[in-house]
């Protein structure tokens, strides 16, 4: 309800656009066209068994194992997919007070992420109980906005990765959320945040010309909005660049859909969240070529 | 594929600016879908089987018979005071106590507690496991702060004006109707101006959770390294049943 209005509020102040709004039109594919295939989790918070069968609103929904079949399902349709979540892994369902988080990044490893950011509830154990359950993760955990250098995290998590699929450069980078004052200071102790609008210009500056990436994703864990100015996934897309998607977490917001922003040079960001709990997978499919040779008005190809 | 909700969309892109980037590669169009995992989805065997023995031990622990209680406990069940209130509060007392008195010397003069965080009622029979994460689900542990005769005030004052049964042990208040302290002590005595107290609480409230700012800035503060849950479990496994009391620690006269 909230969303719609925004959206509707948005239109009129012409920042936003709601993708609903666009025309379609079709797009011509060429033998060089490549295709790769995002798919992401948000807020998990150890929700491992599907939500019981008790009449709830989220009964019988979830669950660690089916969406492993979903995952399977996909990437035999693509190979060329990438799994990643923006954080608040931990948390939730005695899972994790009974095994610190072990059971849910051997999961995650299992299933073939890729990449995950750091949420605050990846701190419920201490920085100490994170680093402890790092050595179960077989995927990456990217953050480039706290500074672990005075912690045992320091050299443990890298701010990107640049990953290849369909001879696409895909660089993905991680954001945090502030934690003074969200999160015991004893927990974090000496990491520091540091401003996540800098950090990302710098790193998608890196990503595009040093990396060379055709498609760069930020994992964030900042929110999706707040109506007051602490920086939030709507903002991060407008005061930055080149960056294509922002797979958001943390305020746990279910989009039926990504929320398209202008950024500061009037490019399109994609901003998605898929609520918590693994109720939902989002899945977004770039198309990517040399050519841009398009054709308007041409029937749907799906 | 019909039971997913689905959307998709298309997005064109024309980039005309820059003749150097010609060659790299351009996003020609994006698709979206937000997939429900729905029991539509089958199980996968193989997952299944690993996740099998934690699931099976946490159920073992969860389903523990740690005590009894004859009736519902409910946060609902008083204006001031409830019995839930009161044992949660008793317990941090008589559990707290002997570690902070180990630690420090001295012992806990009282407790308070916040009616929001008990997030559960509990049902009449057997309390298990299961019970204590399902009235603290949260990992707030047992903090005690050192206050002074000031600070307690401000407590009390806090307590006449939220007027919400916000569990206590230990002291005791008497409101008028008009929501004026009638009476107020700790441990039995009036709060005298020159003595410090020891109060055990969450390190949520602490932290100024439910604005109790008089619990911020103590002259000492001391971490038991307790979890609210694991002390209730503590109490629980301590006490073979568990009948506790609406009584007169906050009440209005």
């Amino acid at each position: 309800m909230k969303r719609k209005e925004f959206i509707q509020k948005s239109i009129g102040t012409g920042i936003f656009v709601g993708l609903s709004s666009y025309a379609f039109s079709s797009t011509i594919f060429t033998e060089n066209t490549k295709h790769v295939t995002i798919l992401h989790t948000n807020d998990v918070h150890s929700h491992i068994d599907p939500f019981p069968n008790d009449g709830g609103r989220n009964a019988n929904k979830g669950g660690v194992s089916r969406r492993y079949s979903l995952i399977q399902q996909i990437r035999k349709e693509n190979p060329n997919t990438l799994l990643l979540d923006a954080g608040d892994i931990f948390q939730g369902t005695p899972y994790f007070n009974f095994y610190g988080g072990e059971l849910e990044f051997k999961l995650m490893s299992k299933l073939g992420y890729d990449a995950a950011t750091i949420g605050n509830h990846d701190f419920d154990n201490g920085i100490d109980g994170l680093w402890a359950q790092m050595p179960n993760a077989q995927f990456k955990l990217l953050n480039a906005n706290y500074d672990f250098s005075n912690t045992v995290l320091d050299g443990q998590i890298k701010p990107y990765e640049v990953f290849v699929k369909d001879d696409v450069r895909i660089g993905v980078f991680g954001l945090g959320i502030e934690l003074e004052g969200l999160v015991n200071k004893k927990m974090y102790k000496e990491t520091q945040y540091l401003d996540p609008v800098e950090i990302a210009t710098d790193i998608v500056k890196k990503l595009k010309t040093e990396e060379k990436c055709d498609l760069v994703i930020c994992l964030s864990h900042l929110g999706y909005q707040y109506e007051h100015d602490k920086i939030d996934d709507l903002k991060l897309a407008q005061q930055t660049q080149d960056i294509d998607l922002i797979i958001g977490g943390h305020t746990h917001t279910f989009l039926d859909e990504p929320t398209v922003v202008k950024n500061k040079i009037n490019q399109d960001v994609l901003v998605n969240q898929v609520g918590w709990a693994g109720i939902y997978l989002g899945r977004i499919d770039f198309y990517l070529d040399k050519n841009t040779k398009t054709v308007k008005s041409a029937s749907l190809g799906i | 594929m019909k039971y997913f909700s689905f959307f998709l969309f298309f997005l064109l892109f024309l980039n005309c600016k820059n003749p150097t980037t010609q060659e790299s590669l351009q996003i020609i169009k994006k698709e979206s879908k937000r997939i429900e995992i729905s029991n539509k989805l089958v199980l996968n065997e193989e997952t299944e089987a690993f996740i099998q023995p934690y699931r099976e031990r946490i159920t073992e622990e969860m389903n523990t018979k740690l005590s009894y209680t004859p009736k519902l406990l409910s946060k609902k069940d008083g204006k001031y005071n409830t019995p839930i209130g009161n044992m949660m509060a008793d317990a941090v007392f008589e559990m707290a106590n002997p570690i902070y008195k180990k630690r420090t010397g001295n012992t806990i003069d009282a407790v308070i507690l916040n009616h929001g965080g008990i997030r559960a009622e509990i049902n009449p029979g057997d309390i298990t496991t299961k019970t204590a994460y399902e009235i603290m689900p949260f990992e707030n542990e047992i903090v005690v702060v050192k206050l002074q005769a000031e600070q307690i005030q401000a407590m009390f004052d806090y307590l006449a004006q939220a007027k919400r049964a916000h569990p206590i042990s230990n002291m005791q208040l008497v409101l008028s109707e008009d929501f004026k302290i009638l009476a107020q002590s700790i441990a039995g005595k009036p709060v005298d101006k020159d003595s410090v107290y020891h109060i055990a609480t969450s390190d949520y409230l602490q932290n100024g959770g439910d604005h109790m700012l008089f619990l911020t800035q103590p002259e000492k503060l001391t971490v038991l390294d307790y979890k609210l849950r694991n002390l209730l479990i503590d109490y629980f496994k301590k006490h073979p049943e568990i009948n506790p009391e609406k009584d007169q620690r906050f009440i209005e006269r």
